[in-house]
């Protein structure tokens, strides 16, 4: 049967994902029956991965503007001012279902659609990040076999298509993160952030203006790939059937996206580009009716002029593609002839494909007859839009709390088996996959420090880049959680000495039809939003990824947080590794160190307890989660963060490392491991247990290296900042070694820590 | 003097290579596209690292064809110098430019890191500021750099004083755990006979300033610069080399 036969009823619709009240709407809006071309349109641009119709009433809560903002959401990427004329362009997004049925293309895509939202917007890409999330890879970690081997393959998978699709693309893959976590085992997730940087005045964005102009189809060809990727693959749960659907993923072709950079960048130069758009999710139509719905006007395409790589396509199957490596483009009429040029020069197809019109409408021809026509606005803007229920997860009863050993024990052992768990462990046999330095700008590489730090050449200017995010501790209180995030990914960004500047976000959840999820979801989105507002860090952008889940099992909520910090002098960045044999190791502490006075006893014993029981120590060695988070004291993490850009600034720092995963003892481990050859001695001192002063995870810390003539001047910098110093060791070669209250906790060959820390992941993946 | 950098499609370290001749050791450098037919005007040119026209079939094998590539190998006859960096190492092995091949990495796998590799002989004009034996900290970025060629050519390039570089640990002593890739005899770098053509897979681009982790790299560069300052402009004065 044609396409044009097919009778659209309800029951179709509601195949396509659309509710009744959902197709009630769209007759409304079309004051008629869609055709099937159409309903397809109108499934995609409405489904949640397009539409954002779940989560728009609580994204309006969050902060999106500032000085610095030049673009907040709701363009292809975020864009902020960040001096000299220039402007840093960056966005997270994920690609958590691709990633999971075809783990390579999945990943690869998903480096390749977050690029394209930035060069699409006149910057080229400098830089990329990745939050990942796993199930467990060791065998003790799950009683299922089958599900570790999965889980390595999806690992292996996702960790070689984004080194494919990156390293071949030529943009730095700088940082990231990962966990490995048991709710991730169906459900992993793959977030992708990057960074461009473009001069103020030539930004291009996506809005369709001056009716008669021509619309230029630029790129690889169209196929089948992708057909329903943004509607049926990211809109709704796994079942078992899941791995049926392979080929709705699309496949990645880095080489093309090069070439689409350089002529797309080249193309914009001749002064002629008056919008464009990438074809990402929902392809052709979404890159469409946005364009006109942007501009204010309308657009006519014809079909028969798309340039495709497989035989009878059907207009339905061309305006749904996501085929990768596509854009669309908007010239002045008169002077296309010159943006063709450039993507001839560069081998690429570019086609006038229709123009823009005054009518406010998408109209789709097919060899000169009309296959659809949409009011592009209500279309791309006014598609439902819904309060879903909220109800706040079941309270957890009876939990067994983390017991401290007494008070002689030696931590050493408990400390070589936590440095080699895989949350704390190097994620050297990720990144040195990733091509971290073409481009020739890093400057603070991956493991190298707590945030990413890339130049920009031409100018003294550096910029930072951190993701963060702890599902565990959001699966806990979501919005605790994601106050966490947003702090400690600033943190880090300060701690390389650069400050905070604005934010993007990533939000990973289940389905938000259960009202449990969608309040965890309104949670984090307050907790972001307090976070985001304390600290002024203004959110740009991001992406909401929901139905990640499996079987009816959803992953803990896991909000991902991007901060971009601003380096007015890149010479000042920092990295964690100590840097001199007998520098101080001085703790700066936000909060003010409020120590209580050594021999008393603990009133807070209970409390501790049950902060610790949400630590990495407590999960890796007492294999407890539970508890409550650490209390966040906001106006704390402000302090510390605006004293450590003012030391760094000053130059009076060596190195900063911030207090989080693993607590103190592995920070200090962390630096000495950087620095490759240096130790520390430390002393400590306070009434708490040992195991919460060493490994406990209280925010609003960091630890940082002082040369000893620099310290009183540290110190008096932090006095004013309102920040606590307290000097608790120095530099040394050989053992490692942390006294606390004067007796050894933890001590050992740094070499010994060193090799339990360096390759706990190659092992875990070569163990059976 | 002049340094041209070729641009492939595909070429992701081109921007890097011109920045480093270019603004770190400011001398004059322009682009060459792979469509030209002629490098004339330039007195060294650089392949650089990438993957031209995506690496498909095999590295550099599609790129080797390209028209710019007929006129460096008449360049390089001539005895211009001409430097291939990682994909360009590639590129010149697949134009018999330089003896053997490449293989994937020996654990399969891309790897990106810094490391350090031995100069084996300064009498090269990409080698010859350095002191015989130093020990330059370098990093790789490559998936396919396991160097090889038959008994007979590893005895050849012995002989001839063609291995430029090995990979050595940072004291300098060649063992198989300074070796990354599983090259052949450590083999980081080659040159051919006349010594005016060299390939190496570390990237003296990334490594050509301290704020990146290492100088190290620029002494190629400069060995270079100084090299061409000797003999004058090769444009005025071609140095012939037997073919």
């Amino acid at each position: 049967m044609l396409e044009t036969e097919i009778k659209v009823t309800p029951e179709l619709a509601a195949e396509h994902g659309l509710t009744a009240e959902e197709y009630a709407r769209l007759l409304a809006i079309l004051d008629r029956e869609p055709n099937f071309t159409e309903l397809g349109i109108f499934s995609v641009m409405w489904s949640e991965h397009c539409s954002y119709k779940s989560s728009k009433v609580h994204l309006k809560r969050l902060p999106t503007r500032g000085p610095q903002v030049l673009q907040g959401p709701g363009e292809n990427a975020g864009v902020v001012d960040i001096g000299d004329g220039l402007c840093a362009v960056f966005k997270i997004e994920s690609h958590n279902h691709p990633s999971y049925v075809e783990p390579f293309q999945g990943a690869a895509t998903g480096v390749g659609g977050i690029l394209r939202d930035i060069f699409t917007m006149g910057a080229r890409p400098i830089a990329v990040l990745d939050a990942l999330r796993f199930g467990p890879i060791a065998p003790h970690d799950s009683a299922n076999p089958a599900e570790i081997a999965r889980a390595r393959r999806v690992l292996d998978g996702v960790v070689s298509g984004i080194a494919f699709y990156g390293n071949c693309f030529g943009v730095a893959t700088v940082g990231g993160e990962v966990a490995f976590e048991p709710g991730y085992a169906n459900n992993p997730l793959v977030n992708v952030l990057a960074l461009g940087v473009a001069k103020k005045d030539e930004l291009f964005f996506a809005r369709a203006r001056g009716a008669g102009n021509p619309v230029i189809y630029a790129g690889a060809k169209t196929g089948r790939d992708g057909i329903h990727g943004a509607s049926l693959l990211a809109s709704a749960e796994f079942t078992a059937e899941s791995q049926k659907k392979r080929p709705n993923v699309q496949v990645g072709d880095p080489f093309m996206e090069k070439l689409l950079l350089e002529a797309c960048l080249e193309a914009m130069r001749t002064g002629v580009v008056v919008a464009i758009q990438d074809m990402g999710a929902a392809g052709l139509t979404c890159s469409t009716c946005e364009m006109a719905s942007r501009g204010g006007t309308g657009i006519e395409i014809e079909l028969g002029k798309v340039p495709q790589r497989e035989t009878r396509m059907t207009p339905y199957e061309i305006m749904l593609s996501e085929s990768q490596e596509r854009m669309l483009l908007v010239a002045e009429r008169g002077r296309e002839g010159e943006v063709f040029a450039v993507f001839r020069k560069w081998g690429l197809d570019a086609v006038e494909i229709g123009r823009v019109t005054a009518d406010g409408r998408l109209r789709v021809l097919d060899h000169g007859n009309i296959v659809a026509e949409i009011p592009a606005h209500p279309l791309a803007e006014e598609g439902p839009v819904y309060q879903r229920p909220l109800r706040p997860g079941a309270a957890r009863k009876d939990e067994r709390l983390f017991e401290f050993s007494a008070e002689a024990t030696d931590h050493t052992q408990s400390f070589l088996r936590l440095l080699a768990s895989l949350a704390i462990a190097s994620k050297r046999w990720i990144f040195e996959q990733y091509d971290h330095m073409v481009r020739t700008n890093t400057l603070v590489g991956p493991g190298a420090g707590d945030a990413a730090v890339v130049r920009i050449k031409g100018t003294r200017r550096g910029l930072a880049l951190s993701v963060d995010g702890n599902g565990r501790w959001c699966g806990l209180s979501p919005r605790l959680g994601a106050m966490h995030a947003v702090a400690e990914a600033a943190r880090n960004v300060a701690c390389s000495g650069a400050q905070p500047w604005a934010a993007t976000n990533c939000l990973n959840f289940g389905n938000p039809e259960k009202p449990e999820v969608m309040w965890q979801f309104s949670e984090a989105v307050d907790g972001i939003a307090d976070a985001c507002r304390a600290l002024e860090v203004p959110i740009t952008g991001g992406n909401v990824s929901f139905y990640n889940e499996t079987l009816g099992r959803s992953i803990d909520p896991t909000p991902i947080l991007g901060v971009l910090g601003v380096l007015e002098d890149a010479a000042h960045a920092l990295g964690m590794a100590f840097q001199a044999e007998g520098d101080a190791i001085v703790l700066l502490d936000g909060s003010g160190g409020d120590t209580p006075p050594d021999g008393g006893i603990n009133p807070r014993l209970q409390e501790i307890a049950r902060e610790f029981s949400s630590s990495e120590y407590a999960k890796t060695i007492g294999g407890i989660v539970a508890g409550a988070l650490p209390a966040i004291d906001l106006a704390a993490e402000k302090r510390l963060i605006e004293c450590l850009v003012a030391l760094a600034r000053q130059g009076l720092l060596r190195s900063a490392h911030d207090v989080s995963d693993g607590g103190l003892a592995v920070m200090l481990a962390e630096s000495c491991f950087a620095s490759g050859g240096l130790s520390a001695q430390v002393r400590l001192k306070g009434i708490e247990p040992a195991e919460a002063a060493l490994f406990g995870e209280r925010g609003a810390r960091a630890v940082v290296s002082v040369s000893p003539g620099a310290l009183a001047r540290v110190e008096a910098v932090a006095r004013q900042y309102g920040v606590a110093t307290r000097e608790v060791g120095i530099v040394t070669r050989g053992e490692f070694r942390i006294e606390y209250n004067g007796r050894i906790v933890v001590s050992a060959a740094v070499e010994a820590l060193r090799d339990a820390w360096a390759n706990a992941l190659e092992r875990t993946l070569q163990g059976k | 003097m002049k340094f041209g950098v070729v641009v492939f499609p595909g070429s992701n370290c081109d921007h890097d290579a011109y920045y480093a001749i270019g603004t770190v050791l400011a001398q004059p450098v322009e682009f060459i596209w792979h469509q030209s037919e002629q490098v004339d005007g330039f007195d060294a040119v650089i392949l650089p690292g990438g993957f031209a026209y995506g690496d498909y079939l095999r590295t550099g094998a599609i790129a080797r064809f390209s028209p710019v590539m007929r006129a460096v190998e008449r360049f390089a006859r001539r005895g211009g110098l001409v430097l291939g960096i990682c994909n360009g190492f590639q590129i010149l092995l697949e134009a018999g430019l330089l003896p053997g091949a490449m293989l994937r990495n020996a654990g399969l796998r891309f790897i990106c890191r810094q490391l350090h590799i031995r100069v084996e002989t300064t009498a090269t004009p990409f080698t010859s500021a350095a002191r015989p034996g130093q020990v330059l900290k370098m990093p790789i970025a490559h998936s396919e750099g396991n160097y090889f060629c038959d008994a007979q050519m590893l005895r050849e390039l012995e002989r001839n004083d063609q291995i430029v570089f090995r990979y050595t640990t940072p004291d300098g002593r060649e063992e198989p755990r300074a070796n990354p890739n599983g090259s052949l005899a450590n083999i980081a770098g080659i040159a051919n006979r006349e010594r005016n053509v060299l390939g190496l897979m570390p990237h003296p681009e990334r490594a050509s300033e301290a704020a990146l982790g290492s100088a190290d790299g620029a002494v190629i560069f400069r060995s270079m610069v100084e090299a061409l300052s000797r003999r004058g402009s090769l444009a005025a004065d071609p140095v012939r080399v037997p073919a």
